[in-house]
């Protein structure tokens, strides 16, 4: 149980494939998992994330490909026997038994008795928070009382690295951004190597300090939050981690490239990354300055207005299509920009990136 | 639905009125009635007459005291048989049967689309001295030369074991049928082996099964009589038998109806027992 200190990453995936019959859910699928780290899986259903956790903790034979924790090779290896441990999308906890015994389960299968016992799975419910509630039934519980169970349950047994499916879909909007925040610092103070999976990209940017994008049963792109959110690699990225706009084009020499009913707009030579010929130009809403200013600009005439608290929100009529722009309502009674106003967008070649092709999701 | 509406505080006294009204008139009245007749002393040629004849119940214990036990051993062994067998089946069925769930129950249930008595009599056949079992278990030495089946306490225990079968496995498939496999992936997760896994969290959420299952097969079983009286001699005979010839062919009806109702007490204390040993949690689930 000690292997891998010799600075292997904690999870190592090489070429995995699982097929179900003819359906490839995990198609030749590479990683790496550093210890310490929290890494997300992120992807939209049927993507191949639920799959690639499931065969990490055991419960699925990929097809071919070999699964690394620390230096072993465990592809065959059964779930009871892997150092990791999973909080279940639906926490599954044991109905039957109390919240002790539930948390105790991990511990006792290895033989660990009396005061030792007590002593750990009585020091984990302090630690998510629920002191004194072992003598009750997990149906007593509330869904976050019970979420924290599930989490206590698995990080118990210290494990190498603990998988979460999902763990929060059931909690309602507010329980669950707190409880993202909690995780983040549970797993900060005990140094386990966390793999999360979700479909919520917000989630995965407050939690994760790294994310595999999954399309497909592939990695579509591997970065930190910012380097995903910045410069998005593929459309489908773009499109999948918050809003982006993006407009077709054909590069026009080694930092310029012409829209394709619109106007020549400058970008930074590193973002097309030796591109030629048709791309698409992409940037975020909040980046798009309402009126002149920056050196990339478009014309435009505003459709819609959407008050959303924090920014509003603009629909703009261009030549090259409708752009969603949010100014941020930093002060209050900003001089109103308003639908039928015409008016100048732009932006700095700086917040421009560029991908290959317009092929996002839907 | 205007007179539900304003009579709201009626309506549990409705669902619960037809029930209660059908158990009021043909078991309590009944009952009742065989409680009076269980303390009656005469014969059919004379007539009855209500003496508080306490003697009656006294009789049935001293003279029949062996098929008391008889009847509660046959149906215990029966119950056990039933659970052993059907466990592994119906565990089979609910998480392995896939799409063949409900073909598989159907043939669980098959047997009652034939009467009772007929199926008794088919085993009384396929246990008969020149049956195909009994030449079989000769030949190969389990029997011996004259060795027979029929007429014995096996072909007893095997018949009652038979006949009730399915009550045994339906509540069994329908507990394990509920549980969540995601329960067992998460005890395999937490360093359970697959034998581990059934043990702690299979076999204790199946129990409201085992219970519900044991004593639709225990209860009605220790009160049967076709079983033993097909394919058992005499000496297999069990309380039923003779509560049935009492009733039926002596017109002892105070004999008869005192024994019932020792019965119907060795039963429940049996239960009680079992209860207290399970505890009576599981009963409800």
């Amino acid at each position: 149980m000690t292997v891998g200190e010799n600075g292997n990453p904690d999870v190592r995936l090489v070429d995995v494939t699982k097929r179900f019959d003819d359906v490839v859910a995990v198609d030749r699928l590479s990683l790496e998992i550093e210890h310490g780290s929290f890494y997300a899986l992120l992807g939209p259903s049927g993507c191949g994330k639920t799959t690639t956790l499931r065969m990490i903790g055991g419960f699925e034979q990929p097809t071919e490909g070999e699964i690394y924790l620390g230096d072993a090779e465990v592809s065959s290896l059964p779930a009871y026997k892997r150092d990791v441990n999973t909080v279940f999308q639906s926490y599954a906890l044991f109905p039957h038994l109390s919240i002790f015994e539930n948390v105790a389960f991990g511990l006792r299968r290895r033989s660990i008795r009396g005061q030792t016992l007590t002593g750990q799975v009585n020091e984990i419910l302090r630690l998510v928070g629920l002191e004194g509630m072992g003598k009750r039934k997990p149906s007593q519980l509330s869904g976050g009382q019970q979420q924290r169970v599930a989490l206590a349950r698995a990080l118990v047994n210290k494990p190498r690295v603990l998988l979460l499916d999902e763990p929060l879909g059931a909690l309602d909007l507010k329980l669950r951004k707190q409880m993202q925040l909690e995780l983040k610092g549970i797993q900060h103070d005990i140094d386990i190597t966390f793999v999360h999976v979700t479909h919520d990209q917000e989630e995965a940017m407050t939690m994760a300090d790294k994310i595999a994008v999954m399309n497909h049963g592939r990695i579509e792109q591997l970065g930190t939050p910012t380097e995903l959110y910045e410069t998005p690699a593929t459309a489908f990225v773009a499109g999948f981690l918050g809003v982006s706009n993006l407009i077709p084009g054909t590069v026009s020499s080694s930092d310029t490239v012409q829209l394709r009913r619109g106007p020549e707009v400058r970008v930074r030579p590193e973002a097309l990354q030796g591109r030629t010929g048709e791309v698409a130009v992409g940037i975020r809403p909040e980046k798009i300055a309402l009126g002149e200013g920056q050196s990339n600009t478009l014309d435009g005439t505003i459709v819609e207005e959407a008050y959303v608290g924090v920014a509003t929100q603009y629909i703009v009529e261009t030549a090259c299509g409708r752009l969603t722009v949010y100014r941020q309502n930093a002060s209050p009674g900003l001089n109103g920009a308003s639908p039928g106003q015409r008016l100048t967008l732009s932006w700095s070649p700086d917040s421009t990136f560029v991908v290959d092709s317009l092929e996002g999701p839907e | 639905m205007g007179f539900l509406h304003r009579h709201r505080n009626l309506t549990p006294y409705l669902l619960l009125g037809p029930g209660l009204l059908y158990l009021a008139l043909f078991f309590v009245v009944p009952l009742g009635f065989l409680a009076y007749q269980s303390l009656e002393s005469g014969n059919f040629d004379v007539g009855y007459s209500f003496t508080w004849a306490w003697g009656n119940y006294w009789d049935a214990i001293k003279n029949y005291r062996g098929h008391f036990i008889r009847s509660l051993e046959y149906a215990g062994i029966a119950t056990i048989l039933a659970l052993v067998f059907s466990y592994p089946l119906a565990y089979w069925i609910a998480f392995r049967g896939g799409r063949w769930k409900n073909l598989l129950l159907l043939f669980i249930v098959a047997p009652f689309f034939v009467t009772y008595l007929i199926r008794t009599l088919a085993w009384e056949t396929i246990l008969a001295d020149q049956g195909p079992v009994v030449s079989v278990l000769r030949d190969v030495g389990i029997l011996g030369h004259d060795g027979r089946l029929l007429a014995t306490s096996t072909a007893v225990v095997a018949g009652i074991t038979y006949n009730f079968f399915p009550f045994m496995a339906l509540p069994l498939y329908v507990s394990l049928e509920q549980i969540d496999g995601r329960l067992i992936e998460a005890a395999q997760d937490l360093y359970a082996s697959k034998w581990k896994a059934f043990l702690r969290i299979t076999l204790p959420l199946s129990l409201p099964g085992v219970v519900a299952g044991t004593l639709l097969t225990f209860i009605p079983a220790a009160g049967d009589f076709i079983n033993a009286q097909l394919l058992g001699a005499p000496k297999n005979h069990m309380i039923g038998n003779v509560i049935q010839s009492k009733f039926l062919e002596l017109t002892d009806y105070p004999a008869a109806a005192s024994m019932s109702f020792v019965l119907m007490a060795a039963i429940l204390i049996m239960v009680a027992l079992y209860a207290r040993a399970v505890g009576t949690e599981k009963l409800t689930g």
